[in-house]
């Protein structure tokens, strides 16, 4: 028995990538072991604890919840694609970085691409809301206190770098890569 | 030492640059693992039939216990062997003819990938003749049914300390109380389940494995020893670790010796990363225990005699040995002197995962008995719960104070230092314990029911038997630095290079720390009771000195100086009070090691024509080249840390729910480090707390499957379920026992939880907690089956 195999384009971080697939590959396990791309990682693989959390033209997407297949021809943003494009951090990652938002970091990549999307959405969050836009991912380290925090100084850094900061995570060259 | 400084490690985790096991890349032939299991609690295997798998395209291999030879089909090894553990049990890596709880691995593929690998496993048929099975202490104590036909009673173990005449005190005391207890299951939960990574490199002859644990020092030994290597050829090299809070400590886990076994047999590299499921009935839970305590008291509330007797659900098997109950039966006393004390805890099998050490390790069941006695105390004589505990409280002045008990390193169970008073006192001004009566009655009338708690721990930390550092200043005047015991997220790489950066005197960001590397440390323990910053952290100070010390005799001869009168500034040597008399720590480097060929122009300076006395050796007597230090840290015991949480809930009178409106920490593990990482700590450990008073037990059904074993139903507490807010404050009162008067910090978070939780929910409602978690269903039942006096 041999697994019929689907060739599908992947355009993550800007970059589009053609790979041969089973149907039933998911997109989490696509990104990390046929892209290279580890660091969306996975925790539960049932979509509950959020750590592989990525963008799926924008939107917060549990990676483990979708087939690589279906993400065809989506824009795909994961970690990777939200440091600049000099290598520096970008304001969310800048935020966690002076506020000890992570310990292990295992759930970090989930925390930053949801907050990258929650403060393109709102800007300038309310207390109430900076707690509400990590509600929905575990983390097992922190108890949260020093991510709610890096939430509303992420905001303050995105508002000091003015509109070129609040773009959305930088573009790849658009070239295709072959996996 | 003592600042808040930024992560080193965070720049890669935040550009998603971490390397965790299942990130090692051992390339394209690398194959993958699946693991079949028992989904019977107790059963005996009458056939395990994989035909249907041989033929399936892309398996390279299964195994079943018949296909296991040498050390390899013998049980595994049982860690920490106890005189008392006389019915000490472990598991195969594969069952054999029998399986003790859902989830025991029987069968192991590898394949091209996890996808086929699975449907592998799925392949195999396997006939059981299956068992009842026993679950529950309750069911366990009755002994009616057995795990294990050898293990009468399913007693694996019964051990009783007493220190005093327990019974004879309170029999005279003039007042006596009775409690009995019971605390369910939880466990570790890591974001990141177990992960192993093999790669046998036959041109070598070695072995080299990549796993998500914490001891790497361990696992490499169990390797060696499983499959029959010398130590020599196995290099255990632990990544980027996805949060262990204890479990990751257990080893060889089944797949830590199958994986390497398969990649040597097949020659390719081998993976397995556990599924979440899998962390669930496959690698440990902890806490589960029932308690009954006698205590006698004075009108004071002074105990006279504390007599524990308490149940330990130990799971199926005991590869950790006694450490969970010794702990508990030991750190129970907390800041207390009772007049007299006897403990005797029953260690049983269950039909259940392994219980070994959660954060906490034993600790969270010791405080919940200690202050839930105090707290009946305190209510039996119509007294304030803090002036019973401040009655019973070893004083400033008693240090060390020897408890005449063993610890769980089996050395004296006697506190270095520690000032419980003054901890209460700052307790109390910063929950407003003393307003709080004023309070709970103005929300009385608004009916509104808040109560208050608090409870009060005490943290052997720092166990030994060792840790050591190897500290390397490179010709660029860069240093590296080893310690052997892993790192799970506390900032290892971060702390240990503040202590180097001011031993050494040299600039932060030059300093590069290395952990859980049997490459670069083969001698090391492990990453467990809060040790790291005591056991390494002293470890890596040491070797610091002993580098700055060879640095310094380096220098002195350059400079023509006396070492006294030396300095290191940013990595720079200079005269004190001549600055132009100065060489930086990369040439001392040079010179460390004289050379016969220069490979740059640095260390043309060191070559055999440029330097030394013609007259002497190169490299003098009892000296080494390289500028290099090493040392070990082994303190002759653990350095006691402590702390004291209170927390102000309210309970819904419909609902049952419990809000947390306060939560106060005060805490006091000597020096601190980096403040920064110790309040990190202590946030992480509190929501895992709180997750354990409220909210998470492991859901066993009475045929022994585990019913919650998803994310989805074993409730761990997102952002909604933890305060907005921890206020901590600190006492520092330094360890004389290490050179940097530091205690562990790691697990005092979590400690006082159910105490903590059960006192609060108790003022507030005025019924008695003796039983956690506590749900809101677990309220509400409570308040139907008691006359409510409010």
């Amino acid at each position: 028995m041999t697994e019929q195999l689907h060739e599908i384009r992947l355009t993550v971080n800007g970059a589009a990538h053609e790979l041969r697939v089973p149907a039933r590959r998911l997109l989490s396990d696509a990104l990390r072991h046929d892209l290279g791309l580890t660091g969306t990682h996975v925790g539960c693989e049932h979509g509950v604890c959020g750590a592989c959390t990525v963008l799926l033209d924008g939107a917060p997407t549990r990676a483990c919840l979708v087939l690589a297949v279906t993400a065809a021809d989506h824009e795909i943003t994961t970690v990777e694609g939200l440091t600049e494009p000099d290598g520096s951090l970008g304001p969310v990652q800048q935020a966690f970085a002076e506020c000890h938002g992570l310990q292990c970091g295992f759930c970090t990549p989930g925390f930053l691409t949801t907050i990258h999307a929650g403060l393109r959405d709102n800007p300038s969050p309310t207390h109430e809301e900076a707690r509400e836009m990590v509600a929905g991912n575990l983390c097992r380290c922190t108890g949260y206190q020093n991510i709610v925090k890096a939430v509303e100084r992420a905001a303050a850094l995105r508002q000091a770098q003015g509109p070129a900061g609040q773009a959305q995570g930088p573009a790849g060259q658009g070239q295709v890569e072959r996996s | 030492m003592g600042q808040p400084v930024q992560r080193v490690e965070d720049q890669r985790f935040l550009r998603g640059l971490g390397r965790y096991v299942d990130d090692v890349d051992t390339g394209p032939g690398t194959l993958h693992a699946a693991v079949l299991r028992s989904p019977h609690a107790h059963a005996r295997i009458l056939d395990i039939d994989v035909e249907a798998v041989l033929d399936l395209d892309g398996v390279h291999a299964v195994y079943t216990h018949d296909d296991l030879t040498g050390p390899m089909a013998e049980p595994l090894p049982l860690l920490i062997p106890h005189p008392a553990l006389t019915h000490g049990r472990t598991q195969h890596a594969l069952a054999k003819d029998e399986v003790n709880y859902v989830g025991e691995a029987i069968a192991f593929v590898v394949a091209d990938d996890r996808y086929v690998a699975e449907d592998a496993v799925a392949r195999i048929v396997v006939t059981y003749d299956v068992l009842p099975p026993v679950v529950g202490l309750e069911a366990a104590r009755a002994g009616e049914r057995l795990v294990h036909d050898d293990v009468p009673g399913n007693l694996a173990a019964r051990l009783e300390q007493e220190v005093g005449d327990a019974r004879a005190a309170i029999a005279a005391a003039p007042h006596r109380l009775e409690l009995d207890l019971t605390i369910e299951r939880s466990a570790c939960m890591p974001l990141e389940g177990r992960g192993t990574v093999a790669r046998w490199e036959p041109d070598l002859d070695r072995l080299q494995l990549w796993t998500s644990t914490q001891t790497s020092t361990g696992v490499r030994a169990a390797v060696a020893v499983k499959l029959g290597l010398d130590l020599g050829q196995v290099d255990v090299i632990t990544p980027d670790v996805g949060g262990g809070f204890g479990v990751k400590v257990v080893h060889p886990w089944p797949e830590e010796l199958l994986v390497p076994y398969a990649a040597r047999a097949l020659g390719r590299p081998v993976k397995f990363t556990e599924d979440r499921r899998e962390h669930f009935i496959s690698s440990a839970h902890e806490r589960g225990q029932v308690q009954h305590v006698e205590v006698g008291f004075d009108d004071d509330g002074r105990v006279l005699g504390l007599d524990v007797e308490f149940w330990h659900d130990n799971g199926a098997y005991t590869p950790y040995g006694l450490i969970v109950p010794i702990i508990t039966s030991t750190q129970l006393l907390g800041p207390y002197k009772p007049g007299a004390y006897r403990v005797v805890f029953e260690s049983l099998y269950t039909n259940t995962v392994i219980v070994t050490p959660y954060r906490g390790a034993g600790r969270p069941q010791g405080c919940y008995a200690m202050e839930r006695t105090m707290d009946a105390v305190a209510a039996y004589l119509g007294k304030d719960r803090t002036e019973v505990r401040a009655a019973n409280f070893i004083q400033p002045d008693e240090f060390p104070y020897d408890h005449g008990l063993v610890f769980q390193d089996g050395r004296e169970l006697e506190y270095d230092s520690g000032d419980y008073p003054a901890s209460l006192e700052k307790l109390k001004e910063l929950v407003g314990w003393d307003d709080f009566p004023a309070y709970q009655r103005e929300m009385a009338a608004q009916g509104r029911r808040v109560g208050i708690g608090l409870a009060c721990y005490v943290e052997g930390t720092g166990v030994g038997p060792y840790e050591g550092a190897h500290v390397h200043v490179e010709t660029s005047g860069k240093v590296k630095v080893a310690t052997g015991l892993t790192t799970q997220g506390q900032g290892h790489a971060t702390v240990f290079a503040q202590l180097v950066a001011d031993e050494l005197g040299v600039r932060f960001e030059d300093v590069e720390v290395v952990t859980g590397d049997t490459r670069r440390m083969p001698y090391a323990v492990g990453t467990y009771a809060s040790r790291a910053a005591v056991m390494s952290g002293s470890a890596v100070h040491l070797a610091a000195r002993r580098a700055k010390e060879k640095a310094l005799r380096i220098a002195a001869d350059a400079l023509e100086a006396d070492p006294a009168d030396l300095q290191i500034v940013d990595g720079v040597v200079s005269v004190k009070g001549a600055p132009d008399s100065a060489i930086d720590l990369g040439t001392v480097s040079v010179l460390s090691n004289p050379l016969r060929y220069a490979f740059d122009e640095a260390s043309k300076a060191a070559t055999q024509f440029s330097v030394g006395d013609n007259s002497l050796p190169p490299v003098p007597e009892d000296e080494e080249p390289g500028l290099e230090g090493k040392d070990f840290y082994s303190p002759p015991r653990a350095t006691f840390a402590s702390g004291m949480h209170a927390v102000i809930v309210e309970t819904d009178p419909e609902t049952a729910e419990v809000t947390i409106l306060k939560y106060a920490v005060v805490h006091d593990c000597g020096h601190l480090i980096n403040p920064m990482i110790v309040e990190g700590q202590i946030h992480g450990g509190v929501a895992q707390g709180i997750g354990g008073a409220l909210y998470e037990r492991m859901a066993y059904d009475e045929s022994g499957q585990l019913l919650n074993a998803s994310f989805m139903d074993f409730l761990m507490p997102y952002v909604t379920e933890i305060p907005d807010g921890i206020d901590i404050d600190h006492l520092e009162t330094p360890s004389p026992l290490n050179p940097l008067g530091i205690k562990g910090a790691g697990e005092a978070g979590v400690i006082p939880s159910a105490a903590v939780f059960a006192a609060a929910i108790e003022d507030a409602e005025g019924l008695a907690i003796r039983a956690m978690p506590i749900s809101p269903s677990d309220l509400h039942t409570l308040r139907l089956s008691q006359e409510h006096p409010r």
